[in-house]
């Protein structure tokens, strides 16, 4: 069994897994809050939501549910065909 | 004498032919030597104007060196070399020869500065690529592979339109800038022609429908030449033109969306193509010089990391005969090594740090802040959400992770590994050396660092909360056996309304013309015919038969006469001789 595998399969191990990445995404948030403050000088500001602390990680939450659910959306009211559609 | 320059794009064309009289090992080394060949062809190369020629009484240019078309060459080159290792296992040379034919009819269009060899080579690509398509010898392939290419004739003929009516106005065919003519008939027919090929929507449903139906290793090639070769283009002749701004930026996202309700891994990443493609021409219409910088780079990465990731999904369908992420899963577990490589282009093209596309892609969007385009900078973060989301997540969950599909399936050949490798060691080398790629771009004036901490968190926060959303929304983004509809549909189905037309009001159409038709020409020509017929068997019958009669009764006479007898002959015969003599004796 390999590597990948046991962290995987193992329920205890992928517990600790789940565990790191809700870590990583605390680090992630903190630093992106934090480390502005520390280095204030290359701030890129062309716009203003962008001084808005965690803009990142907020703008790609917000995005990723909008992408999903809006293309869900359109994909069930006009896109989504059964696979044999062009088929004659 | 020296051979002063000499054309890569002809040395691939021209080398192809070689290699169907080649066997076994010479031949794989010599599919590696073209390209490698190419590659150092164009990395040799100096800059300046060569092959300059006359023809119809225009100056044709096939090689234009600049900044521009060498950093295009220099990736068309290399692309061409690995998509040759993924393939060196392959046993058809037809597709080897048209894949080279394919490189080297994009290194053509590069190195053109005329728009008449420009579009030789243009239709080359186009054909060279239908036979990738086609190769792959399935019956849905040969039909794809026929609208593929039904789809870049005619766009092959509009830049013809174009180019003809350009030079008839202006008297020259060289192909530069084409904002003097901006707003023109022929400048916006050669723009639509290469937005075809950029495969930008509604223009571009060609690129999802042939892209997944082609070989496992044609689709590789595929992913680099036609629409890489339309951006560079775009970035020759229509850089600053505001239309393309909004174009790339809808197209961004246009790619996203449909990736979502995907199901075939390839097809999926074919509209990660239009997505990514999308930042490119979006680079273009913006104009600036960091703009185009970005455009360009982004090209010479996207080339690279795309073609791994077509790699690494046709790695699995090659060894697991599987193409829906539905039917897949739970891979990871034999095909480690696919899988690590996979990821390698997959965080290249989500821009995570560190790997390439975060040094090209980051341009773009800086050059949207520059120019305070909010809309525009929003549009395209959000694509990006949207790229980690699918390449970087849902296809890697679906197809190596996921609920398992009880699918053990080995690892590629060795030499797709080494390709994909090779692939994967240039996402990772441009991510951790960013100026290797800066160096080599058009404008040189442009400095730009990718690596500021902001820039670094912004991104990082961006990526890991995408990954978070995906989680949260797992169920929701479970594969489902459907396909979507494209604006291909207007002429797979769109011609079945075109039928309808004709059985019903066309055909009621055609009736009500033929009574007309009937009432006004067939009765007065009948009734015109039937007197003539009369006075045929009347006048003209009844005389024929009367010569005809008298005729028989004289043979009658005659044969009465011709008794067979010699004696006979004999006495008539003295008979008008006696007669004669009293003729000349009496002198009548």
């Amino acid at each position: 069994m390999s590597f990948l595998e046991r962290q995987l399969e193992d329920p205890v191990r992928f517990r600790r897994l789940k565990r790191w990445f809700i870590i990583g995404l605390v680090l992630v948030l903190l630093s992106e809050i934090v480390l502005p403050l520390v280095f204030p000088g290359d701030h890129p500001h062309d716009f203003r939501f962008e001084s808005i602390p965690a803009w990142g990680a907020l703008y790609g939450l917000l995005s990723c549910v909008v992408i999903i659910l809006a293309s869900k959306l359109i994909g069930k009211l006009w896109l989504m065909r059964r696979e044999d559609f062009y088929d004659d | 004498m020296t051979i002063e320059w000499v054309h890569p794009g002809l040395l691939l064309i021209v080398g192809a032919w070689v290699l169907p009289f080649l066997r076994g090992r010479v031949k794989r080394a010599a599919m590696v030597a073209l390209p490698a060949a190419a590659l150092i062809d164009c990395m040799l190369m100096t800059r300046g104007t060569y092959g300059a020629a006359t023809l119809l009484g225009y100056d044709v240019v096939f090689g234009r060196v600049d900044g521009l078309s060498l950093i295009f060459a220099y990736v068309f080159s290399a692309m061409a070399l690995l998509g040759m290792v993924y393939a060196l296992h392959v046993e058809d040379d037809s597709q080897h020869v048209a894949a080279l034919t394919y490189a080297g009819g994009a290194l053509g269009v590069t190195f053109a500065g005329d728009l008449l060899s420009l579009y030789v080579f243009w239709e080359l690509m186009a054909i060279s690529s239908a036979y990738l398509v086609w190769a792959s010898r399935e019956r849905s392939a040969v039909a794809a592979g026929f609208r593929y290419l039904l789809v870049h004739v005619f766009g092959g003929l509009v830049l013809l339109a174009g180019i003809v009516i350009h030079a008839s106005q202006t008297g020259s065919i060289e192909f530069g800038n084409m904002g003097a003519s901006s707003g023109g008939l022929a400048w916006s027919l050669i723009l639509v022609a290469f937005l075809i090929n950029a495969a930008v929507p509604p223009l571009g449903a060609w690129l999802p429908d042939a892209y997944p139906k082609a070989t496992v290793t044609g689709a590789v090639f595929m992913t680099a030449f036609t629409t890489k070769s339309a951006i560079y283009v775009l970035i020759r002749g229509f850089p600053g033109t505001e239309l393309l701004v909004w174009l790339g930026a809808a197209m961004a996202i246009y790619g996203v969306v449909y990736a979502v309700l995907e199901n075939d891994a390839r097809r999926l990443l074919a509209y990660h193509i239009i997505s990514q493609v999308g930042y490119m021409v979006c680079g273009v219409g913006i104009g600036t010089a960091l703009a185009t910088n970005g455009a360009a780079a982004h090209a010479f990465a996207h080339i690279l990391y795309k073609g791994l990731l077509f790699m690494g999904a046709g790695a699995v369908l090659q060894m697991t005969g599987l193409r829906k992420l539905s039917d897949m899963g739970g891979l990871y577990k034999t095909m480690p090594k696919t899988l690590g490589l996979y990821m390698i282009g997959a965080f290249a093209i989500s821009a995570v740090p560190l790997f390439s596309g975060f040094v090209s892609k980051s341009m773009i969007i800086s050059a949207a802040g520059e120019e305070h385009m909010s809309a525009v900078f929003l549009m395209l973060t959000l694509a990006s959400a949207g790229t980690f989301l699918h390449t970087g997540l849902k296809l890697p969950y679906y197809m190596f992770f996921g609920k398992d599909s009880g699918v053990r399936a080995k690892e590629p050949p060795t030499n797709m590994l080494v390709a994909m490798g090779l692939a994967a060691g240039a996402c990772v080398l441009i991510g951790l050396f960013p100026n290797l790629l800066y160096s080599i771009l058009p404008d040189t004036t442009v400095h730009y660092v990718p690596y500021t901490v902001a820039h670094v968190t912004i991104t990082l926060g961006m990526l890991a909360f995408t990954a978070l959303g995906f989680f949260l929304l797992l169920a929701h983004l479970d594969p489902e056996r459907t396909i979507s509809l494209d604006t291909d549909w207007f002429y797979r189905r769109g011609t079945t309304g075109l039928v309808r037309l004709v059985r019903g009001p066309l055909l009621q159409l055609e009736a009500f013309v033929g009574g007309i038709y009937e009432f006004l020409l067939r009765r007065p020509v009948f009734a015109v015919a039937s007197l003539l017929r009369r006075f045929d068997s009347r006048i003209v019958d009844t005389s024929l038969v009367g010569i005809g009669r008298s005729t028989q009764t004289l043979g009658e006479i005659l044969k009465r006469a011709m008794t067979g007898h010699i004696q006979h002959y004999g006495l008539l015969m003295g008979a008008g001789v006696l007669i004669l003599l009293a003729f000349a004796v009496f002198g009548l």
